[in-house]
């Protein structure tokens, strides 16, 4: 008889997120997305505490300037730093980005969980997601945009109130994905064996739903949720871009874009930055998406 | 396949009611008066008599029948009219435009055909450029082609519209002047000449929109072609000593294609919406632009039409997407 040494047989146990993060890891462009997109974070919202320039401060004697030491991204028409307002329009952006997203896969996880867990809730809540889905979204979103700003405006003051409309708007017409996701998945779950365990031991459908169900649909969800910031941040940028956002003393990158094509033939490189900055974002958050959706699906992991 | 067409056909029906009534409802339950701009001066039963003019005198669900009547009774006699020089529509009263006071169907009309070539041309173009690059980059699977393949359709995912138009008409017409930057409609095409003109116009919106396509439909491709690639039936070609290229242009291929013909049809509709965005860069007076100057000017019936035409449109395009799944493949029939 052999003698092996016993710590060479049993392995220290490894938790289901450490695999999903070794292959996450292995997987270059998520990793490069995913610290490129926290970096753009940190950097719109640290670096105006210290940055020397307000961005709506206006100095008319220095406006129209190229790039130099002292505005590293030039000048406006008004004399605004550009770098300045490009930080201040990304917090807007990333702001609007991540909570809309957050909303959107709220409602969607909602009416996914309702229609796979309740066989009687199913067929309407479906119903309701084709219907959605059949709904023309972008010029309803430039519909809701026309008819409620006004009063949003009046009772949340101009920029409270755009962004409750803008997040409002891209949450309700955006969570009919991740609502189909999360039901197709549930309904394979809840007729597995430990369901039904759980329910024998007499757990009510609340516990059941929370302490069992969602904790097995969080990988879909995660993945919704990086596609639902690329999807918000582009929505809120075309709404702006169509002069249909925030107001132009409020910026956001797709307003600094929007703004920025009045002066195309003449400073063309003011287009690049908060275009650049749009899809540097969402590029990374995609590949964040790519790398997390092989990194959390059990079929692929461990390839 | 005939009774699922049909019985889908009828489904059609209560959808686009009840869209039409949540466009309706929205327009109707938001805040805010059309009439909120008439100087105060204007005595109150002048005011009564505009409402009225403007068609908003009755209670809403009238409302909501007259214009349904409108949409699809009298419209649709206003064509047949047109074509066939019958009066069956004379003397009834259309869809306004509160804008130019005009019928809302002849500005559509005018519009359309602007839209359809441009957005027709990019869907075409991204169609025909996609399908290769998917169909090669999944036989060579993580190659440099398909490596490279990935990247520029993710690029064609994040980078959005209105950048990618800015940028190519910076590069193209600031930089280099090779294209014009604004799409000239009132351009005939009735010489060589004037057909150039044309084809530099359309250049650019139609790479920015089948940018776009190019990068969701290779993808697809690419995907579709990988789980047949491997199935027992492309063994058993080989086997039988089929030449590469007829294994995977002629067997593979046409199994592949099923679920992307689907895709392509379902695609058709937000390409008419990502056109709203390209037409507003490149001021193309197309549709979308219609769209976004009826909402600035806040004339709700052609916003109202509008939108709902939009709707329209994908209700048809995920019908026809349907019926072709079950045609092309025989394994999915819904009856």
């Amino acid at each position: 008889m052999t003698n092996i040494p016993s710590d060479n047989l049993i392995k220290k146990p490894r938790s289901r997120w450490f695999d999903v993060w070794d292959q996450f890891k292995s997987h270059k462009g998520a990793l490069v997305g995913g610290v490129f997109f926290v970096f753009i974070i940190m950097a719109v919202y640290l670096i105006p505490l210290f940055w020397p320039h307000d961005a709506t401060y206006i100095d008319i004697r220095s406006r129209n300037q190229g790039v130099s030491l002292w505005h590293p991204f030039g000048t406006d028409q008004l004399g605004r730093d550009t770098f300045a307002r490009m930080m201040q329009g990304g917090q807007t952006s990333i702001a609007v980005g991540l909570t809309a997203m957050a909303l959107s896969l709220f409602l969607g996880t909602f009416v996914g969980v309702m229609a796979g867990f309740f066989n009687k809730l199913d067929n309407v809540l479906m119903r309701l997601t084709d219907l959605f889905l059949a709904l023309p979204l972008l010029p309803l979103l430039l519909l809701m945009m026309l008819l409620f700003r006004d009063p949003l405006n009046a009772a949340f003051g101009p920029e409270k109130g755009i962004f409750i409309l803008i997040v409002l708007a891209i949450g309700i017409t955006s969570w009919m994905p991740t609502a189909r996701i999360v039901r197709g998945d549930i309904l394979a779950i809840k007729e597995r064996e430990f369901v039904l365990a759980a329910r024998s031991i007499g757990t009510k459908n609340s516990k059941l739903i929370s302490r069992h169900i969602l904790p097995n649909v969080v990988s879909p969800i995660m993945v919704s949720a990086t596609l639902g910031i690329a999807n918000a941040i582009i929505t809120e940028s075309a709404l702006s871009f169509l002069g249909l956002g925030f107001p132009p003393d409020f910026p956001t990158w797709g307003r600094l874009l929007y703004d920025a094509t009045d002066y195309l033939t003449m400073y063309p490189e003011r287009v690049f930055w908060p275009g650049f900055a749009i899809s540097l974002t969402v590029l990374s958050v995609n590949y964040l998406g790519d790398g997390l959706r092989d990194a959390l699906d059990p079929r692929i992991r461990g390839r | 396949m005939l009774s699922f067409t049909i019985r889908r056909l009828i489904i059609m029906i209560p959808t686009l009611l009840l869209i039409s009534l949540v466009i309706f409802l929205l327009l109707e339950l938001a805040p805010g008066d059309p009439m909120a701009q008439i100087p105060l001066t204007v005595p109150p039963e002048v005011k009564q008599q505009m409402r009225l003019a403007l068609g908003l005198g009755e209670p809403m669900h009238i409302r909501y029948w007259k214009w349904i009547v409108q949409f699809f009774w009298l419209e649709p006699q206003v064509l047949i009219d047109y074509y066939f020089g019958s009066s069956f529509s004379e003397g009834k009263l259309r869809v306004i435009s509160w804008q130019t006071r005009g019928p809302v169907m002849d500005l559509v009309v005018q519009r359309l055909p602007q839209t359809v070539w441009v957005v027709g041309m990019s869907y075409i173009v991204g169609v025909v450029i996609a399908l290769p690059i998917g169909i090669y980059s999944a036989y060579k699977q993580y190659s440099i082609f398909d490596q490279t393949g990935t990247f520029i359709s993710m690029i064609g995912y994040s980078v959005p519209p209105f950048f990618s138009g800015v940028l190519v008409i910076v590069i193209f017409s600031v930089t280099l002047g090779w294209f014009p930057s604004i799409y000239d409609t009132t351009l005939v095409v009735d010489s060589w000449d004037n057909f150039v003109l044309q084809l530099k116009q359309m250049i650019m919106p139609v790479m920015v929109l089948a940018l776009q396509t190019t990068a969701q439909l290779s993808r697809f491709m690419r995907a579709s072609m990988l789980d047949n690639l491997n199935q027992d039936y492309v063994r058993t070609a080989r086997a039988k000593g089929l030449g590469e290229s007829v294994v995977v242009m002629v067997h593979v291929l046409r199994n592949s294609m099923i679920p992307v013909v689907t895709v392509i049809a379902l695609g058709v509709p937000s390409v008419f919406g990502g056109a709203i965005i390209t037409e507003q860069v490149f001021r193309v007076n197309g549709i979308g632009q219609l769209l976004i100057t009826a909402i600035q000017a806040t004339d709700l019936p052609l916003v109202q039409t509008l939108t709902f035409m939009f709707a329209i449109l994908i209700v048809i395009f995920n019908l026809i997407a349907d019926v072709l799944y079950g045609i092309l493949d025989p394994r999915i029939r819904y009856d």
